[in-house]
């Protein structure tokens, strides 16, 4: 089944809530194309491709909630599925926490997240891109493995309080590993997008290949404590763990590093050093996101950290009714402002430090103070007198995301970023801490 | 079972569940459901449509994958029941050999048309990419078995135990957390049922039915006026077993200092264990940081064994295919063709086994119908082998396949997965008891905690459930924020002590991820309690 309009989608929706006996009905509806090439030492490896559409119904009785999910679009399986949905529901125990669905909601314009060129993309684009890629990476006698990925979608909502909502959207990511040929240099780019226009799979292999060829014969170092500069990348694997962090019902539970002694939040606190300001805006131009969230709520601009205090949290329906606090949902991005310096810039004023230009294998160590283990990968640099002077063999670190914000010395200008952990897309700064903590090394390269 | 997925569930690292957005797993189905299985004789004919499409487009190889893939989630907080759901992903994956090249296609409309179609799409994808292929595909002889079939050697099949079972076990199981000081609990039980139909141009026809089955908590203990909080995650293994992995038996419990499990669990003893050590961690003293002599239960050492064994004996990672996700490897082929690269002491010796009985990763044939079996990883310390498939075999002069292939679903090309890979038990006569005797200043570890290694399984660092300390010979009391730093050879060399085999049991991953786009699959890591002599320990307190 293509991709459906917003009209099609309304219908189709609109036709199956018709055969809605139940007191409350909700039905989301999603579909995809999407594709991917996989490949490594300098060959293809693998590739596949999917489409899927699959309408998920819920109905309720009372505090009593069923969902049915279907992937055919027949009169007959739109009944049955339906009738499935309050069949469960009917069989289902009492949720306490179960709220009434929303009513219409007022959303705000559409977000740029649907891109043609995107859409388009099928076999031969992605070859291409990667056939690119393997050439910039052969000629200079270097060895790549990479991944590139690409969909379009929508999703729609209806329920039986008059709500409707519809999104669509495209995705491009494109990532890469090259390695020198004798394995003692590695270099990484990761890249994301809404239009497969502004990809250009040749320009972020030429990156890492630079990073490649720089960061051979690295030198031990010391671990310790050090000033250093995280490349947007590296900034992306810490912070998304205080993003994650930021749910009001686990802050007021007493159990996350938002909870304070006395069964307090830190809402309204200065978290982080006051130069720090994160908020979310779905008509972001660099990073479009829904405007309406899955539960049919609308995303709207929020500040998260204004000047380094914490100014909201996010929270279910449920836990924001059961509180009294606004009832935010979970952004679909993060923006963190940044300052007017490059990287460059940022290195040249830098007396004595380490250059991160990536983070990997991040794990919560301590969750009370979000501390983070993880280790430097594919290039880390020593930086003196405000220039690059030498490779350095890789670091494993433990630190926090909120002590290194409170040990924030410059931001550099904020990008468009995708995190190798979560595949999430973000705009971030380039970041200059002191005394971040590394404290052991690794051979690995 | 998709990682992302089953991370967004378990709300992994996050002590909490999340409710659970049940229809990522497939699509939900009544229980009953679950209870039928789809004819053999239909597979066969719809496995042969496929086979005879890609042969006649121009495959030299071809095989089929005809999935149902069910699961059943029990998730619960506290009172309250989070989520029932049965869910079921039903599809038909073809993967070719043309032109020297790997194509796959995947549908889940599991007609003979849209099958031919698709095994077509396959060879389609094999010959657009071999334009960009460097060297084309080796595929290691592998003969055909005909019609066989296997199933997991389960008693009760966790999908015939009703519901309401479970919810009453698990709410008993958050009622006794919350009378025994806890202030949240989570628990959830998974039930994984596979029952895959595979068949290629080997002349292989293999039914199978595979059963996983892994019940969990995690209490949370908060003391409202420091603000401190302390969490316990349950001692329980996920295992290859059905429902009577949940009936206890005397004979399973290894009494200690702590309860722990064998081939049965009692998860309601445990969590009221668990309700006082999380209480009891509240106030336990901070670990010294320095050298130690560490004692591992299997219960923490699975997890060691799976990062810095598993991982970087996958040959998939040692020849780059990896090399831009989870990364390579630091047991590259000269090691292993020296034959005397020393990855440990003489009492390290580390098998790779897919028929262990039990075990997450316990099947008949893989998923490229290769027969399993058992061999040799780590032989006296040496290195001797790594986890091959059939396109892999030849370059570590194999004849065939190790058999420890793998797809996460019908719509996902299967790859070199970690077979089951564990610790061989010390063959003289040692407990545990009798190892924590000779220790002068060491810590004991139980339970799997935050872990995390770099690309080349060089450099990692582990933390654990529960930690004591060990002053000459004695368990003298707890610690906190221990976590342990070392290199892996290192590591593995200094193991001078392995328990014998009356303590050995199995931990494992529900969820191990690899490959982009990043596939899901379940493995288990056998050990006796091993002790590793003076290991870098550091202190993970901060204060923000």
């Amino acid at each position: 089944m293509p991709i459906l309009t917003q009209e099609q989608a309304k219908a189709l929706l609109t036709k199956t809530l018709s055969y809605s006996k139940a007191e409350q009905c909700e039905i989301n509806l999603s579909g995809a194309d999407s594709g991917n090439i996989r490949y490594a030492r300098n060959s293809v490896s693998t590739s596949g491709g999917t489409s899927t559409n699959s309408l998920v119904v819920t109905s309720a009785f009372g505090k009593k909630s069923g969902t049915a999910t279907i992937n055919e679009f027949d009169d007959a399986s739109l009944e049955k599925v339906v009738r499935r949905s309050e069949e469960l529901a009917k069989l289902a125990p009492e949720n306490p926490e179960f709220m009434p669905f929303l009513g219409p909601q007022k959303y705000g314009p559409e977000s740029p997240t649907f891109s043609e060129s995107t859409a388009k993309m099928g076999a031969k684009e992605r070859a291409d891109a990667v056939q690119a890629s393997l050439e910039q990476a052969k000629a200079n006698k270097l060895t790549a493995a990479g991944f590139l990925s690409n969909s379009a979608g929508i999703s729609a909502l209806m329920n039986s309080k008059g709500l409707f909502a519809y999104n669509k959207y495209t995705n491009v990511a494109f990532n890469i590993t090259v390695k020198t040929e004798d394995g003692k240099g590695s270099g990484y780019a990761t890249k994301g997008y809404n239009d497969f226009t502004k990809l250009n799979a040749e320009a972020a292999t030429a990156i890492a290949a630079k990073k490649a060829l720089s960061s051979v014969a690295a030198r031990a170092v010391e671990p310790g404590k050090y000033t250093v500069i995280l490349e947007p990348t590296a900034v992306a694997v810490m912070l998304e763990n205080l993003f994650f962090d930021m749910d009001a019902r686990r802050a007021d539970e007493g159990r996350s590093s938002m909870s304070k002694p006395g069964g307090k939040t830190k809402m309204g606190e200065q978290l982080l050093d006051e130069r720090v300001n994160i908020y979310s805006d779905p008509w972001h131009p660099e990073l479009p996101t829904a405007v309406w969230s899955g539960d049919g709520r609308p995303q709207e601009k929020v500040n998260w950290i204004e000047k380094g205090i914490v100014k909201n949290l996010y929270a279910s329906r449920y836990w924001a009714q059961k509180t009294g606090i606004k009832s935010i949902p979970t952004p679909g991005g993060a923006i963190m402002q940044g300052g007017t310096k490059s990287l460059e810039e940022l290195i040249k004023g830098t007396e004595k430090g380490i250059l991160v230009t990536r983070l990997w294998y991040i794990r919560p160590v301590d969750p009370q103070t979000l501390l983070l283990t993880g280790l430097t990968r594919d290039g880390t640099f020593y930086i003196e007198n405000g220039e690059i002077k030498f490779p350095v063999k890789n670091f494993r670190f433990n630190e926090s995301p909120i002590i290194m914000l409170n040990n924030l010395e410059e931001l550099g200008k904020s990008e468009r970023t995708v995190s190798a952990e979560s595949n999430i897309n973000y705009i971030l700064p380039p970041l200059k801490i002191r005394d971040f903590t590394f404290t052991s090394l690794s051979d690995a390269i | 079972m998709k990682r992302k997925d089953f991370l967004y569930l378990s709300g992994m690292g996050m002590g909490a569940l999340l409710l659970p957005d049940l229809s990522a797993f497939g699509t939900p189905i009544d229980p009953l459901q679950a209870l039928d299985g789809v004819d053999v004789k239909i597979k066969k004919e719809l496995a042969d449509v496929a086979l005879n499409a890609a042969k006649s487009k121009g495959a030299t190889y071809a095989d089929i994958r005809i999935g149902r893939y069910l699961n059943q989630f029990v998730a619960t907080r506290e009172k309250r029941v989070q989520g029932v759901a049965n869910t079921e992903s039903y599809g038909v994956g073809i993967r070719v050999l043309a032109n020297g090249c790997w194509g796959f296609a995947a549908t889940n409309n599991v007609t003979k048309d849209a099958i031919a179609k698709a095994a077509e799409q396959a060879v389609a994808v094999a010959k657009a990419n071999s334009k960009i292929q460097g060297e084309p595909v080796q595929l290691a002889p592998q003969k055909g078995y005909g019609e066989v079939s296997w199933k997991t050697p389960i008693e009760i099949n966790a999908f015939e135990v009703p519901v309401k079972e479970k919810v009453d076990l698990l709410l008993n199981v958050n009622d006794i957390a919350m009378q025994n000081g806890a202030n949240f609990v989570n628990s959830v039980i998974f039930a994984v049922n596979e029952q895959k139909y595979f068949a290629s141009t080997d002349g292989s026809y293999i039914d199978q039915d595979v059963h996983r089955i892994y019940p969990n908590f995690n209490v949370t203990r908060i003391d409202r006026a420091s603000g401190q909080f302390k969490t316990r995650n349950s001692l329980s293994s996920p295992m290859g077993k059905g429902y009577e992995y949940m009936h206890a038996r005397p004979e399973d419990k290894v009494s200690g200092i702590v309860t722990r499990y064998k081939g049965r669990y009692d998860m309601l003893e445990d969590v009221k264990e668990a309700a006082r050590v999380a209480s009891e961690k509240i106030k336990a003293k901070s670990v010294e940081p320095g050298k130690y002599d560490l004692v591992l239960d299997p219960s923490h050492l699975w997890l060691t064994i799976h990062e810095s064994v598993g991982h970087p004996t996958e040959l998939d990672r040692v020849l780059g295919y990896e090399a831009n996700y989870a990364g390579t490897s630091f047991l590259t082929l000269d090691k292993w063709e020296s034959k005397k690269f020393k990855f440990g002491s003489d009492k390290v010796n580390i098998v790779a086994d897919k028929t262990q009985v039990g075990s997450l990763g316990a099947v008949g044939y893989d998923d490229e119908g290769v027969k399993c079996k058992k061999w040799d990883l780590i032989k006296d310390g040496i290195l001797v082998s790594y986890q091959a498939i059939r396109d892999q075999a030849h370059i570590i002069g194999l004849t065939e396949s190790n058999g420890c292939c793998y797809s996460q679903g019908w719509d996902d090309v299967q790859f070199q997965r970690m077979p089951n890979v564990s610790l061989q038990p010390g063959k003289e006569k040692l407990s545990v008891d009798d190892m924590i005797k000779n220790v002068e200043k060491g810590i004991y570890i139980i339970g799997d905690g935050s872990f995390s290694i770099d690309q080349q399984r060089y450099n990692f660092q582990f933390g654990g459930q529960i930690f004591y300390e060990i002053k000459e010979g004695k368990i003298v009391g707890m610690l906190n924020d221990v976590a342990y730093q070392a290199n892996t050879q290192e590591f593995w060399n200094s193991c001078n002590a392995v328990c014998d085999e009356s303590d050995y049991r199995l931990g494992g991953s529900f969820n191990d991820g690899k490959g982009q786009p990043s596939q899901s699959s379940a493995v288990s890591h056998g050990s006796s309690t091993a002790r590793f002599n003076g290991v870098n320990v550091i202190n993970t307190a901060r204060k923000i």
